[in-house]
C-alpha cells in the first residue's frame, strides 16, 4: 500500500474549490498514498503564507444562498457590490457550525503527513508573486516536475 | 463490550476529520491495540470501512446509538 501515489493540479483560488485538493491529499496521506500536488494559476493562491480565500455567487448558479436569496437577487443581484463578502463570511460561518474543517486545518494537515506541494515558477512569476508570501514548505517546479511524479502515480487528478 | 486501549472523540467533526484524527490517534498505540472512536458524521460509517480495507487496520466493531457511531480499530502490526 505504502507504494500507491497520487497526484493533484490544483488550478482554482477560491473558498470552494480549495476543498477538493487538500480534502483529497490528506485523506490520500491518510491511508498510504504519496501525495503531491501542483499549484498552478489560481491555485497559487492556496499556498499563501496569509489566506484570504473567497467564495462568489457570481457565475455559480448551483451554490444554494441562505433565507432564498437566490428567489430574491437574480443573477445580477449576485454581482451586487458586497455580496462577495456576506457570501463568503456565510460559507465561513457554516463551515465552522457543520464542523467541516478550515483550509488552514487541512493544509497544515497535509504538510505534517508530508503531502508534497508545489508552487507552479511559472505563475509565480506571470502574477508577481514574491517567494515569501508563499508557504516555506513548498517547492517551486514546472510542468517537468509535475510529470515526474505525475507519470508514476496511479491516481491523477485536475482540480 | 468491545476493549480497548486508547479513544478518539471526532463528534461534531466532519469528513475527512474523524479519518485524519484517527490516523493520527493509530501513530500513538501499539500494533494489535485498538482505538475506539466516537463520531457523529453518517458519512464516518462508509469511510472507517474503507479505511480499514485500504491500510491493513481491522475494524472489530462498528455500532450507532441515537445518532452517535462507535467504531473500534485494531492497528496491524
Amino acid at each position: 500500500m505504502a507504494d500507491k501515489k497520487l497526484a493533484i493540479i490544483a488550478t482554482k483560488g477560491t473558498l470552494d474549490w480549495a476543498y477538493p485538493p487538500f480534502i483529497l491529499a490528506s485523506t490520500g496521506a491518510a491511508l498510504g498514498y504519496e501525495v503531491s500536488v501542483f499549484f498552478t494559476f489560481y491555485g497559487l493562491q492556496l499556498l499563501r503564507k496569509k489566506l484570504n480565500l473567497k467564495v462568489s455567487p457570481l457565475g455559480n448558479p448551483g451554490m444554494p444562498m441562505p433565507m432564498g436569496m437566490d428567489k430574491w437577487f437574480p443573477v445580477l443581484g449576485t454581482a451586487i457590490p458586497g455580496m462577495e463578502s456576506m457570501m463568503t463570511a456565510m460559507m465561513k460561518n457554516k463551515i465552522k457550525q457543520k464542523g467541516v474543517a478550515s483550509i488552514e486545518e487541512l493544509r497544515s494537515l497535509c504538510i505534517e503527513a508530508d503531502v508534497k506541494l508545489i508552487g507552479c515558477q511559472m505563475t509565480i512569476d506571470l502574477f508577481d508573486f514574491q517567494r515569501d508570501e508563499l508557504l516555506d514548505e513548498i517547492d517551486l517546479g514546472g510542468a517537468a516536475t509535475f510529470f515526474e511524479f505525475a507519470g508514476e502515480s496511479d491516481v491523477s487528478l485536475f482540480i | 463490550m468491545q476493549n480497548f486501549d486508547q479513544e478518539l472523540d471526532a463528534r461534531g467533526l466532519n469528513c475527512p476529520l474523524p479519518i485524519l484524527r484517527a490516523k493520527k490517534a493509530l501513530k500513538d498505540i501499539e500494533g494489535g491495540q485498538v482505538l475506539r472512536i466516537l463520531a457523529t458524521d453518517p458519512g464516518s460509517v462508509k469511510d472507517f470501512e474503507a479505511f480499514a480495507r485500504q491500510t491493513g487496520n481491522e475494524l472489530l466493531a462498528s455500532s450507532e446509538e441515537g445518532g452517535e457511531f462507535h467504531f473500534f480499530l485494531k492497528k496491524a502490526g
